[in-house]
């Protein structure tokens, strides 16, 4: 029961990951295409700039209980995913840097540097994730001793593409919303155009991903066998509707709830489709990592669970309180003061 | 060795020293940053508020390079060290995933409030808010300590399905092992914070600017270094005892010390000759003294490397060298700590302590950096001491040429994290306080 349990929690740990970070790399990417000043980049980065940190301790988070619950997928899926690993890695440590560098001198060029990376670090992690988890929706030649045969090179085909381009757009939406939610006048309007425009563009990314889940990967198994299941899929595709009908009403509070249940929707269509394997392997399914063989003890589960019970809702309960206080729309006041970058 | 062996253990203490060149200083200068704002709220008087928000600018840089390059150290044990991963997870991945959803959270949510909030919150919620990034941040380095300290002194598990598997969480949570290196780490980062606002407030007190600035500064700052540079002293012999019981190998090699012998003399002048198995040279020999420091005992036997199987030594003239390196700098600070108190009154009539203090602000840098050489490198040959070798630890999968890859990206990265960082740092400590914000 608790290795279900954790199995569960594992994957809701990355869709929250996905559902917040998603935003703020979907901003950064944008920035280049919808800032067309120096204060407007300023607007973008301050859309994020008090919530990108909290949102990536998510990240450290899952790997974090990855590790704990299930240590040989971490093995696994870290050492097997090696040089995609960095690359996020590095993606990630370029943009973060770039919130906190760009503004502290005033040089034309340092501050195109640090431009760009904000937006290479926040491209590449959209991407990889994506290609990464599609891959592992798909399985991953792992052998008898749980090490994976393949590189990076063997994670680029059709379907780990689809699901890096899958990622990107469903953070891009996001991250368009969030925009639209904190800025106003022109910036605003060219966000909100984003959105609307790369809607039909999810909409199309999310069958496709779904026709080609179904060709080429085995996770509608579960949903054939237990059709209750298919009732989940509810949420992505009421999702992405309703997200539509928000954006032509301009309520971009609920646009962005909307496309963040869009986002989770999608990790938990892959994550019903894995149970209970974590890790499928492409060589022979008994060398799968599950949740049977690749689990901690019941002791670590049983204290994890208590520690998780315990502080990830005082993490929720203050996380909420910082996104009350200062997810308002933006105006001059905000970027007033140097602190803020 | 294997080239993918080495070529990770490098990686690996490249991304951790790097990592903890800017932890230590964010670890106490967020206390600092914290004191200065509590004083602000309780007096009300802007020179406060002024400090605050200056340090807290130089803070911000240095946490930021500190945090980001945290993340690589948590997901390296996944990529480098997936054997490792495997083996020890059931404990060792707890305390991560602990330390992230209990502390590294706070510190990470908060932070952003703080640097957003000072005119969304009232002036003490935003002062609470500092002291909680401190909280979050000390927390965090109990968590990551009482990790490494299972692979310094593994308890609380119990070997079943092939793998050390938890059976006692509390020996786990009471390791003294673990809570010596804990004293003793946030000791370091408390006196390397106190040095380092010494060192740039001595800087502008030279230059006789901003006097009451960073006289206030200054003094603030002393009490906590003072404090931290003797408690280190104390502590640290405390520390060796444990050392000398949990790890005797570790302790003859910070000694050089071959041949087991009861009583143990101590020579204060020692090159050893690792490859000759002795030491060149012995010289200024004080009988019993070894005996006395490792064990409270001028009696007590010490264990000398011949005893130990070459296989099983740690590589001693790094251990060795590193551990005078941070012992001779400690007792340095411990003089300039005393010299500054004695004249806190009359700073600016002593422009060579100013100086000297100018001087030293790299120091303390330099003796964390040996203090973990040593508690690190005098661990090998284990990862986990006395249970797994770092020979058996690396990532089978995880070919030399992906290690070089992403070795040499990391490097590059880290150099000019480094530069802008530290660059950012020493030119807003030179700039010093802006006048006019309230």
């Amino acid at each position: 029961m608790l290795p279900e349990i954790w199995f569960f929690l594992w994957g809701l740990l990355w869709a929250v990951y996905f559902m917040l970070d998603g935003f703020d790399l979907g901003a950064g990417t944008l920035m280049p295409f919808l800032a067309k000043n120096d204060e407007e980049k300023r607007y973008v980065i301050n859309a994020a700039g008090p919530f990108w940190d909290g949102n990536e301790v998510w990240l450290i988070a899952a790997g974090g209980v990855t590790f704990a619950a299930f240590p040989q997928v971490y093995a696994t899926m870290f050492s097997g995913l090696y040089t995609a690993l960095m690359l996020l890695l590095f993606g990630l440590i370029i943009r973060a840097v770039s919130f906190e560098f760009r503004s502290k001198l005033t040089g034309k060029g340092w501050r195109k540097l640090w431009d760009t990376c904000q937006f290479v670090g926040s491209v590449v992690p959209a991407v990889l994730l994506g290609v990464a988890f599609a891959n592992i929706f798909q399985g991953l030649p792992i052998d008898s001793q749980g090490i994976v045969r393949g590189g990076i090179l063997d994670l680029i085909n059709p379907y780990g593409l689809a699901g890096g381009i899958l990622f990107l757009v469903l953070f891009l939406v996001h991250g368009a919303i969030w925009l639209a939610i904190r800025t106003s006048g022109p910036l605003h309007e060219r966000a909100a155009h984003t959105a609307v425009y790369l809607w039909p563009v999810q909409v199309f990314a999310i069958l496709g991903f779904l026709a080609m889940s179904a060709a080429t990967t085995d996770l509608f198994a579960n949903y054939l066998q237990t059709p209750a299941l298919f009732l989940v899929l509810l949420v992505p595709v009421l999702g992405l509707i309703a997200a539509r009908v928000y954006m032509g009403t301009e309520q971009w509070w609920k646009a962005w709830a909307c496309s963040a249940a869009v986002i989770v929707g999608c990790a938990f269509f892959g994550i019903i489709g894995l149970f209970p394997r974590l890790l499928p392997s492409t060589i022979n399914p008994a060398y799968s990592l599950t949740t049977a063989n690749a689990s901690s003890s019941d002791l670590t589960l049983s204290i994890m669970l208590g520690v998780t019970l315990v502080f990830i809702p005082i993490v929720i309960f203050y996380q909420a309180w910082t996104y009350k206080n200062f997810a308002h729309r933006m105006d001059e006041d905000d970027l007033a003061y140097e602190e803020a970058y | 060795m294997e080239e993918a062996l080495l070529l990770s253990r490098l990686q690996f203490a490249a991304a951790t020293m790097f990592h903890f060149l800017f932890v230590p200083v964010t670890l106490g200068l967020s206390l600092l940053v914290a004191i200065y704002e509590t004083k602000y709220v309780r007096t009300g008087d802007e020179t406060w508020l002024r400090m605050t928000k200056f340090w807290g600018k130089i803070f911000l840089i240095l946490f930021a390079v500190g945090v980001v390059t945290g993340i690589t150290l948590e997901f390296q044990f996944g990529t480098n060290w997936s054997r490792y991963s495997a083996y020890v997870g059931d404990i060792f991945g707890s305390l991560l995933a602990i330390e992230a959803t209990a502390a590294f959270f706070l510190e990470s949510t908060f932070i952003g409030v703080w640097v957003f909030g000072w005119k969304k919150l009232s002036k003490k919620a935003h002062m609470m808010v500092m002291w909680l990034v401190f909280l979050g941040s000390n927390l965090s380095a109990i968590w990551i300590i009482l990790a490494n300290g299972f692979m310094q002194n593994p308890v609380g598990y119990v070997m079943r399905n092939g793998r050390a598997e938890l059976a006692d969480f509390g020996a786990v949570l009471t390791n003294s092992f673990a809570w010596q290196q804990f004293f003793h780490t946030i000791a370091g980062a408390y006196m390397l914070s106190a040095m380092f606002v010494m060192g740039i407030s001595a800087y502008h007190l030279l230059r006789k600017q901003h006097i009451d600035f960073f006289t206030r500064s200054f003094k603030m700052a002393l009490p906590l270094g003072l404090i931290a540079a003797l408690f280190l002293a104390g502590q640290g012999h405390i520390h060796g005892n444990e050392v000398a019981h949990k790890q005797p190998a570790k302790l003859a090699a910070m000694e050089s010390h071959w041949e087991t012998s009861k009583p143990a003399a101590m020579h204060l002048l020692v090159i050893p000759d690792e490859e000759n198995e002795r030491n060149l040279v012995e010289a200024i020999r004080i009988p019993s003294l070894l005996s006395l420091l490792a064990f409270n005992d001028p009696s007590a036997e010490v264990k000398g490397l011949l005893d130990y199987p070459k296989e099983d030594r740690p590589p001693v003239a790094i251990t060795f060298y590193s551990f005078r390196i941070m012992v001779g700098l400690g007792g340095l600070f411990i003089l300039l700590m005393g010299a500054a108190w004695l004249y806190r009154n009359r700073l600016t009539e002593k422009p060579w302590l100013l100086r000297s203090l100018i001087w030293a602000i790299p120091l303390p840098f330099i003796a964390i950096q040996a203090g973990w050489v040593v508690a690190e490198v005098g661990r090998q040959p284990w990862i986990v001491y006395g249970m797994m070798r770092t020979a058996d630890a690396h990532s089978p999968a995880v070919v030399p040429g992906q290690i070089w890859f992403s070795m040499i990206v990391m490097c590059a990265l880290y150099a000019v994290l480094g530069l802008a960082g530290f660059g950012l740092t020493a030119h807003y400590a030179r700039k010093g306080p802006e006048n006019h914000k309230s």
